[in-house]
């Protein structure tokens, strides 16, 4: 399987990573190696196996619908790269 | 003009810009080329304690920005989800109301895309393993009865809250994000595209609400949004069974825009389609102000969304103990309900679809009832006098001054005949707020019924004897005349008098 460089730059796109040629072309063959070694295990024979998500084993992991804690405003904004007031700042949005 | 046509001239910004001519089509003639197809989603909060995920209060409303927040719904690196129980019975409460089956096995996805009100990067959702499907939901329409497949209903959680350029500060060249919506349980109810026309669309939402609030999950919103729809609309020639291009519509807040932006979409493709022309696959939002739906380019290239499950959630085994339990606790359905009101106290399939409307008009109609109160009599008064003071005040009968039990106490004395249905009426307007005992007000002011006959008759002989020229022309054959003289009776009594024994007594008299 080869991986084209159109979808190198749309999962770049999805991502939000902007890529140089270079780096697609770079990133473009290392996630193709990726890609031929999940082909490989693809040849396993799992027609035995059940398929699942996870196998830790724990089902209905879920708590009660109990209130706890919350952050104090200034901590939940601490990290903002920016902030106004009591919100986040982004650049601006247009719906 | 038609409706859609009103809306279509107002609309334009950006799309290219239709006006309406004689020559264009109306949505009448539109629908009868055009078959539309329309299928509903939709997001209904979960009224539960606590986030979908941590501790913080699924209660954001009213909350300063940011205060309902913490490492889990902030989505800051290390934390763990751990989904609430609840959540998960009030969804499958709700898939069961809507005839759904429960797979005993489903989990939860991770839905990636940017976007500022996500602070995770991608939203824990439910892709190919939901908690319910198969569904369905039937109402009627038009006299006609209208089947609405439930494709899924599945659990996630809310985004947080953006507020745009412009909302906050006039010179604003940036959006400001509050995350105390963030994580809120958010159930996706995904119905079939078996809609055909925007008030099946309407209607469906109606139903599909209604059943929401009375089995207690949600409390249908549409305003704040606690309840949100979005629409799948193409068209198709009467007959096709395909599919044709689907335009998904947002942004629609109440029944009315629902019905309005599906009016104006069928119109608007339509039109299209009759001139050729393709028809985009593409978000619109409906802009209420316009009357239009807008293309939302800024949407499109969100759909590709690399769904994978999520690994910090094990998946859940719901064994059919559990289901079982939860539809033991399903509460009386509001179609079951009207069904039993009409069996049991005999009222027509309107009033009793109007009385279980909303869930606390059926329980105040069933609180009259096992207060004494004639079925028929506790049916009017809730849909005629209540309902409009209720509406013009803005608080429902529960939370009145007056309250439940002092309605059965003022419709009790109309219906032994202690003060009449015009002395009720303005008893009812005076405490409705303020409150207050009626049996004793109508003791106090001395409003009770002249039901005194000897009374009665003097007052009768003295009007008729006033007014001799109305009794000329009754006598004369002018039945109008005998109001006139019913009038004067009603007068003296300042009202108190029973208007139909006064008539009685009048022809009575007044007999050749
Ligand atoms: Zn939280």
């Amino acid at each position: 399987m080869t991986l084209a460089r159109d979808q190198v730059t749309h999962v770049a796109m999805l991502a939000r990573l902007g890529l140089s040629d270079e780096e697609v072309e770079r990133y473009r063959q290392q996630l193709d190696a990726i890609l031929a070694h999940v082909d490989r295990l693809q040849q396993v024979d799992t027609s035995q196996v059940a398929e699942t998500a996870q196998i830790g084993g724990l089902v209905n992991a879920w708590r009660e619908d109990v209130r706890g804690e919350c952050l104090p405003v200034e901590k939940a904004l601490a990290n903002a790269p920016k902030r106004r007031r009591d919100h986040f700042e982004v650049g601006a949005i247009q719906e | 003009m038609a409706h859609g046509d009103a809306a279509l001239a107002a609309g334009g910004d950006g799309d290219a810009v239709m006006t309406v001519t004689s020559a264009v089509s109306t949505l009448d003639q539109v629908m009868q080329r055009w078959e539309p197809v329309i299928g509903l989603e939709v997001h209904g909060q979960l009224l539960t304690q606590s986030k979908m995920f941590c501790g913080c209060s699924a209660d954001y409303i009213g909350s300063p920005p940011n205060s309902n927040t913490c490492p889990v719904c902030l989505g800051l690196p290390g934390v763990l989800p751990v989904m609430n129980r609840v959540a998960v019975e009030y969804t499958v409460r709700s898939a069961l109301a809507l005839n759904c089956e429960i797979p005993e096995h489903s989990k939860f996805d991770r839905k990636n895309y940017f976007y500022p009100d996500l602070p995770k990067g991608y939203q824990i959702s439910q892709w190919d393993m939901p908690l319910s499907l198969n569904g369905h939901l039937t109402f009627t329409v038009d006299g006609e009865e209208v089947r609405c497949g439930i494709t899924r209903v599945h659990l996630e959680e809310d985004t947080g809250t953006l507020q745009h350029a412009g909302d906050i500060l006039q010179q604003a060249r940036s959006s400001v994000v509050d995350l105390n919506r963030a994580g809120v349980p958010l159930m996706e109810i995904v119905g079939e595209p078996d809609l055909r026309t925007p008030a099946q669309a309407r209607e469906y939402l109606v139903r599909l609400r209604q059943i929401l609030v009375y089995i207690g999950v949600n409390d249908g919103n549409l305003e704040q949004g606690s309840f949100r729809c979005d629409a799948n609309i193409s068209l198709r020639k009467h007959g096709d069974t395909g599919l044709g291009v689907k335009v998904e519509v947002k942004n629609m807040n109440s029944f009315r825009a629902v019905h309005r932006a599906l009016e104006y979409e069928i119109v608007r493709q339509g039109r299209l389609l009759d001139q050729g022309q393709t028809i985009a696959q593409e978000t619109r939002g409906w802009v209420e102000a316009k009357g239009a739906t807008i293309s939302q380019r800024s949407k499109e290239y969100a759909h590709d969304y690399r769904y994978f499950p999520e690994p910090d959630l094990p998946p859940l085994h719901l064994s059919a103990a559990f289901v079982d339990r939860v539809r033991a606790g399903l509460p009386e359905l509001p179609q079951q309900l009207a069904e039993r009101l009409q069996r049991e106290h005999g009222l027509s399939a309107y009033d009793a679809a109007t009385i279980t409307a909303e869930r606390e008009d059926a329980r105040a109609f069933e609180a009259l009832v096992a207060a004494g109160v004639p079925a028929k009599a506790a049916a009017n008064w809730l849909m005629g006098e209540v309902a409009r003071l209720a509406r013009e005040t803005r608080i429902p009968l529960p939370g009145s001054g007056l309250g439940l039990d002092g309605l059965a106490s003022l419709v009790k004395l109309v219906e032994t005949g202690t003060i009449n249905g015009s002395t009720a009426k303005e008893l009812l307007e005076e405490l409705y707020l303020a409150g207050g005992d009626p049996a004793a007000v109508v003791r106090e002011r001395g409003l009770g019924q002249v039901s005194d006959q000897a009374e009665l008759e003097r007052l009768v002989d003295a009007v008729i004897a006033e007014n001799p020229a109305a009794v000329a022309d009754f006598r004369g054959g002018k039945e109008q005349a005998l109001q006139r003289l019913v009038g004067g009776v009603m007068k003296a009594t300042r009202g108190r008098a029973d208007a139909r024994v006064v008539t009685g007594l009048l022809r009575e008299r007044l007999a050749p």
